[in-house]
């Protein structure tokens, strides 16, 4: 085993995922405390151009048709014989529709340990991870062997991950694709909806704490007070009580408003990942230990069907005045 | 077809947690154990996959405090074999050894497509259908929120972020990690239930004992440090909402 910390690059139809760039931040921490370097996997097509921007000692890139588009069996079988053959300290992965597809399977597969959703690492290397809804932090210890993470977004910052310098790209050998039981058949492009919530500077978003399909009319009431559009967590579009356009998160939009009023939203980490960066986040939430408050700059435990028809009522005789 | 779905209890985040004296767990005293709610939509898709192409659904999960209720309220959606599996669980068993000893449960069990949800709150080595899939050495993909099956395949929509779909096909036997079920996990009256508990019956099978390698050590478990919390805004609904039409103001929105 070396010391060197390597990344899986995630990228998706040209576009290098922000949460990429962030593990290269992690990793550079992780790796000073170690000793060795940051190295960057890039799997692909055609595809090495994306690796100009990457802060990261090297790149080792793998490129093969069968990775054109991601497919969890190509990369699987592409990132096993890699890992095994390089044995670095630590290998992270996105906490992602890619990187847990994967992860998962290459801990069972090549018998490594993997410790998931970390967030940052502590001064002595130690992962940190974040469980139960944000409400918990785990600490583990580095496991004295090859070591498998997957990391969410939180504990550093994307743009320290780019540099204005490209790394050395070494080519590697990619390994035999055929037989993969796991094929892209095609992409189908997200609902436009009838409003891109991620350009709208008010956003009302409501959560499980709305209780039901009808009490969304408040939030709506608010948000045209407000002069803003609602929008949504995960449990109210599932249960269908709103468009997938309107949905805020890891799965749905990323917004960056200038006003985020949470309505009853806990504050799940996948939630956080997609409203995170808003000027100004107020929640609403009768849960006193809610997540949402360590993100929010103000908050408030009252009933949210208290007071979101109050707060509409001073907002109507403000525009009438 | 045989369809199974697989669940697992976690801590209900409705309630307050507690970390025991020693720092590295849980405290499991009064914890309140709820089903996973993405295995709630793992079991939902069984049930709309028996209905719409026809198959036999099992629902199995460990025998822990609530497995009953889950597993009757699956009997009453339309599972055909409810099955719990006994064994020393109590917050110790870690996801790797979960998915070791569930693995043999499984090939008894012939099944074709394995349903579980695509994580739960308590994951921290990783979530159990990538884990059970490398088990069984079949072919797994997560994220998922709608699936149809076309001779011997499956076609699985496959979410990425920004609403992004992949349709993508796998061959069976294969383990889905569901992120939703095609529809809202269905309500079921409590008078279905009951009819359930006596006309279901719970099968038990044994584990093999944990091997909880491929897990992680915790060296301590503490709640997130409330250095940017919030600012509180106490007082009565009018008042609160006096407050904020000043912030409002402050920010420039009104």
């Amino acid at each position: 085993m070396n010391q060197d910390i390597y990344v899986v690059i995630e990228h998706l139809r040209g576009q290098v995922a922000d949460i990429s760039y962030l593990m290269l931040v992690g990793a550079r921490a992780l790796a000073q405390t170690t000793g060795g370097e940051v190295i960057a996997v890039l799997l692909g097509h055609d595809a090495q151009g994306l690796a100009n921007n990457m802060a990261a000692n090297k790149v080792l890139y793998v490129d093969h048709p069968a990775l054109a588009e991601f497919t969890s069996d190509a990369y699987q079988k592409t990132l096993a014989g890699l890992i095994r053959e390089r044995e670095p300290r630590a290998v992270l992965f996105a906490s992602s529709s890619i990187g847990a597809d994967v992860s998962g399977v290459l801990s069972a597969r090549l018998n490594l340990p993997l410790i998931s959703s970390c967030q940052s690492f502590s001064a002595d290397g130690r992962p940190i991870s974040q469980i139960c809804g944000g409400k918990i932090m785990a600490e583990s210890d580095l496991p004295d062997t090859t070591t498998l993470l997957t990391m969410i977004p939180g504990g550093y910052k994307p743009e320290e991950g780019q540099s204005g310098k490209a790394p050395e790209i070494i080519k590697m050998e990619a390994p035999s694709l055929d037989n993969l039981r796991v094929t892209l058949k095609q992409y189908i492009e997200p609902e436009a909806g009838d409003v891109d919530i991620s350009k709208e500077p008010i956003i009302i978003s409501v959560g499980r704490g709305i209780q039901n399909q009808d009490n969304i009319e408040i939030a709506e009431e608010l948000a045209k007070a407000l002069g803003g559009v609602v929008a949504a967590s995960r449990p109210v579009v599932d249960q269908g009580w709103m468009s997938t356009s309107r949905l805020v998160g890891k799965s749905g939009k990323k917004v960056k408003p200038k006003i985020y009023l949470a309505l009853g939203i806990s504050g799940a980490p996948e939630h956080v990942e997609g409203m995170g960066e808003s000027e100004v986040i107020i929640a609403i939430n009768t849960d006193t230990n809610a997540p949402i408050f360590n993100v929010a700059k103000y908050g408030t435990t009252i009933d949210l069907f208290d007071l979101v028809p109050a707060l509409t009522e001073k907002l109507r005789e403000i525009k009438k005045a | 077809m045989n369809i199974v779905a697989l669940f697992k209890l976690v801590p209900d985040l409705v309630e307050e947690l507690e970390i025991d004296q020693n720092g590295t767990a849980l405290n499991t005293d009064f914890l309140r154990l709820i089903i996973n709610e993405f295995d709630d939509h793992a079991i939902e898709q069984a049930i709309l996959l028996k209905e719409r192409s026809g198959a036999r659904v099992s629902v199995l999960g460990p025998d822990i405090e609530g497995a009953d209720d889950v597993l009757y309220t699956a009997a009453s959606k339309g599972a055909d074999q409810v099955i719990k599996l006994t064994g020393d669980f109590q917050g110790k068993a870690n996801n790797h050894a979960m998915a070791r000893a569930v693995a043999s449960t499984l090939k008894e069990l012939q099944a074709d497509l394995i349903l579980t949800g695509v994580q739960a709150n308590t994951d921290l080595d990783g979530s159990m259908g990538a884990l059970l899939a490398e088990y069984l050495d079949m072919p797994y993909v997560g994220y998922v929120s709608g699936v149809n099956t076309v001779d011997g395949k499956v076609v699985a929509r496959k979410e990425y972020p920004g609403g992004l779909v992949a349709e993508m096909e796998i061959k069976l036997p294969a383990v889905l990690g569901i992120q939703a079920a095609e529809q809202p996990p269905r309500y079921v009256a409590v008078s279905k239930v009951r009819q359930a508990m006596k006309t279901a019956t719970i099968e038990e099978r044994p584990l093999a004992e944990a091997d909880l390698s491929g897990g992680s050590t915790i060296h301590r478990m503490f709640k997130p440090e409330a250095g940017t919390r919030a600012e509180m805004i106490e007082g009565s609904a009018d008042e609160v909402a006096a407050r904020l039409v000043g912030i409002f103001k402050e920010i420039g929105v009104l």
